[in-house]
């Protein structure tokens, strides 16, 4: 295809012209160079260079082919269990390695050896290859205004306004019904968001223990979960540990507090000692920003952080956020004494714990 | 050195000079026979003094004479055995220069001279004893230490345990490495920052279940893909395999397109 298309190449696009005789017009300064002209490679010219080159492709090519052979055979002869320890790669199950490592070798010199070879051995030299208008010609474009034209009027849809805006209408209401679908997007949440398991009496349950709680049991500078009493009877895995269901998620994941003691001196906040026993206050686990589960606490800062956007409460003062994008503070929840002398809540949490929502005020 | 010779006319000398003896005959003693425990009255108030000495020379700058604290460093009455054993045999105490944490590093004190200075603290107030080896030997339940590790520590230690960053450069230290014995010790005392799992919230047993589960995953389980990254996950790890693997991959498509070398024809 090269040498007989060479004649009908046009002027501009023929091997360049010795610089002296190429002085570029004054009207067209920046006329088109045109091609370089055509360099042999060492293999064009080098028979040796050539079959070098030749076994170089080939070598790669039988690279790939003992890869494959490794690749079955690590399938057949690894046991998938047996795990080796790879330097910078640590302990690694050896299977998983050996398919994966031979098989991206295989795919990768099937690759390289095409590439070698077109490199050094196909022929490089510059073919031009001609581009076409894309627009079609007159007659054509011509005839397919006719045509639409002629449709047009054959469907009578300019005479007929009936027609014509009954279809639009019927045209625009068919994606209404893929509104009225949102519908199943679920139930309303209702005042679900407002509220959660605990409810006034209700006992802290320690989350490690499952036992009530009392207020000598926390001391300072300790950190304990808990959750309300009852909640792991009434929605609870009850013993079937990976079948959690969703009511017990959903519960445990609105009712998580936990419970820290500080020196009453250092709480800044009035109505949280108060809210509080004896410097013993309990805080809602779910971050304010979007509901993350918040549970580092630093005992020296009092400081609670949020690990997914670094939002940090102030536990010794009302939960103010003092760090990063949380908007509200940290709910507290307002315990007491029992008779039992466990701690219990005093009430539900005055405002919806967890992230903002839309109807929040 | 001079308030020391100046004092050695001192009616007490004698006295001191003799506990300085019996200290260093009952630390060369246990240095030299590990196996036994200082049971009796005698070898135990020795101890206390031969760790009021190490104490005074080294820990009462920051902790203060009493070990009352000061400005530098928190008192240490009440804070128990289990709290001096931890920070001196992690070599976190003494400290190298004051930050954010003090970092994990080699220790500085032996054994038996980490066994004085909780001896000594221990004597000042009732605080959290030193576990003794049946307490933290990992062999509890798997299961359960899990599910208490995810609630209690995963926040901070990340779920397998590779640690994670807190506040202003404190950060939680990864557990891989660590002693049994010492994981029981930082949930009993609650290290830095760190807030302590006292047996009435978190009784022994569960700490045993807990030390067995962070032994399990950070020491035998084995991460069948390679190169963990801090367990974050496969697609997360995936996310980083393919970022390093597009980099080979330009590396390719420039060889691809590069010019044929040209054989220079004259
Ligand atoms: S969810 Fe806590 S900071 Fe974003």
């Amino acid at each position: 295809m090269s040498s007989q298309d060479k004649s009908e190449v046009p002027e501009e696009h023929l091997p360049e012209v010795p610089a002296s005789a190429h002085v570029p017009a004054e009207s067209d300064p920046f006329a088109d160079p045109g091609l370089p002209a055509h360099e042999p490679r060492r293999t064009d010219i080098d028979e040796k260079a050539a079959n070098r080159a030749e076994r170089q492709v080939a070598f790669l090519f039988v690279i790939s082919m003992l890869a494959t052979i490794g690749f079955i055979w690590s399938y057949v002869g690894i046991d998938k269990d047996r795990i080796i320890d790879i330097f910078f790669f640590g302990k690694i199950g050896a299977q998983n390695a050996a398919l994966g490592g031979t098989l991206g070798i295989a795919l990768f010199c099937i690759g390289a050896g095409a590439i070698h070879w077109a490199r050094t051995l196909m022929t490089d030299e510059e073919i031009v290859q001609e581009r076409h208008e894309f627009t079609s010609d007159p007659e054509t474009r011509e005839y397919a205004i006719r045509e639409f034209t002629q449709g047009a009027s054959d469907s009578v849809i300019g005479r007929r306004p009936l027609i014509r805006r009954t279809m639009i209408g019927a045209m625009a209401l068919v994606p209404l019904s893929g509104v009225v679908l949102l519908r199943d997007l679920g139930p309303m949440p209702g005042t679900k968001l407002r509220h959660t398991e605990w409810k006034p009496g209700k006992e802290l349950i320690n989350e490690a223990t499952g036992l009530p709680i009392k207020p000598d049991d926390i001391v300072k500078g300790s950190l304990t979960m808990a959750l309300p009493e009852g909640l792991v009877e009434k929605y609870g895995p009850a013993g079937q540990k990976e079948e959690l269901s969703h009511g017990w998620l959903e519960k445990a994941g609105m009712s998580a507090i936990l419970l820290v003691r500080l020196e009453p001196k250092d709480v800044k906040s009035k109505k949280e000692l108060a809210w509080g026993h004896e410097g013993i206050v309990a805080y809602s686990k779910i971050c304010t920003h979007v509901g993350c589960p918040i549970g580092l606490y630093e005992q020296q800062t009092h400081h609670l952080l949020c690990p997914c956007h670094q939002s940090t409460f102030d536990l010794a003062d009302d939960g103010k956020v003092v760090f990063g994008p949380a908007a509200r503070s940290l709910p507290q929840l307002k315990i007491h004494v029992n008779e039992a002398g466990n701690l219990a809540a005093s009430q539900d949490f005055a405002e919806p714990v967890g992230a903002s929502f839309w109807e929040r005020g | 050195m001079k308030k020391l010779s100046a004092r050695r006319r001192h009616p007490l000398a004698a006295i001191v000079v003799l506990i300085f003896a019996l200290a260093a005959t009952g630390g060369l003693y246990a240095a030299f026979a590990p196996a036994k425990k200082a049971e009796a009255d005698d070898s135990a108030s020795i101890a206390v003094e031969a760790g009021k000495k190490l104490y005074l020379s080294g820990c009462s700058t920051c902790h203060g004479l009493d070990a009352q604290g000061s400005s530098d460093g928190p008192p240490l009455v009440g804070v128990g055995a289990a709290a001096v054993d931890f920070q001196v045999s992690t070599g976190r105490m003494p400290l190298q220069q004051p930050g954010a944490q003090a970092p994990r590093k080699p220790e500085v004190y032996t054994p038996a001279q980490i066994e004085q200075l909780s001896a000594y603290v221990a004597s000042l107030g009732v605080g959290p004893k030193i576990p003794t080896a049946n307490m933290y030997a990992p062999d509890g339940d798997i299961v359960n230490g899990a599910e208490l590790f995810r609630t209690n520590c995963s926040q901070c230690h990340n779920f397998s345990g590779e640690g994670g960053a807190l506040t202003q450069g404190k950060f939680a230290p990864p557990l891989k490495n660590v002693d049994p014995k010492h994981i029981y010790e930082a949930m009993l005392t609650g290290p830095q920052n760190m807030p302590s799992f006292p047996d009435s919230t978190m009784p022994e047993q569960q700490k045993k279940d807990i030390v067995t589960y962070v032994r399990e995953t950070t020491h035998k389980e084995p991460n069948p893909g390679g190169l963990g990254l801090g367990r974050l996950g496969p697609v997360s790890e995936g996310l980083f395999g393919w970022i390093i693997a597009l980099g080979l991959l330009i590396g390719c498509a420039i060889w691809i397109a590069a010019r044929t070398p040209k054989a220079r024809t004259k």
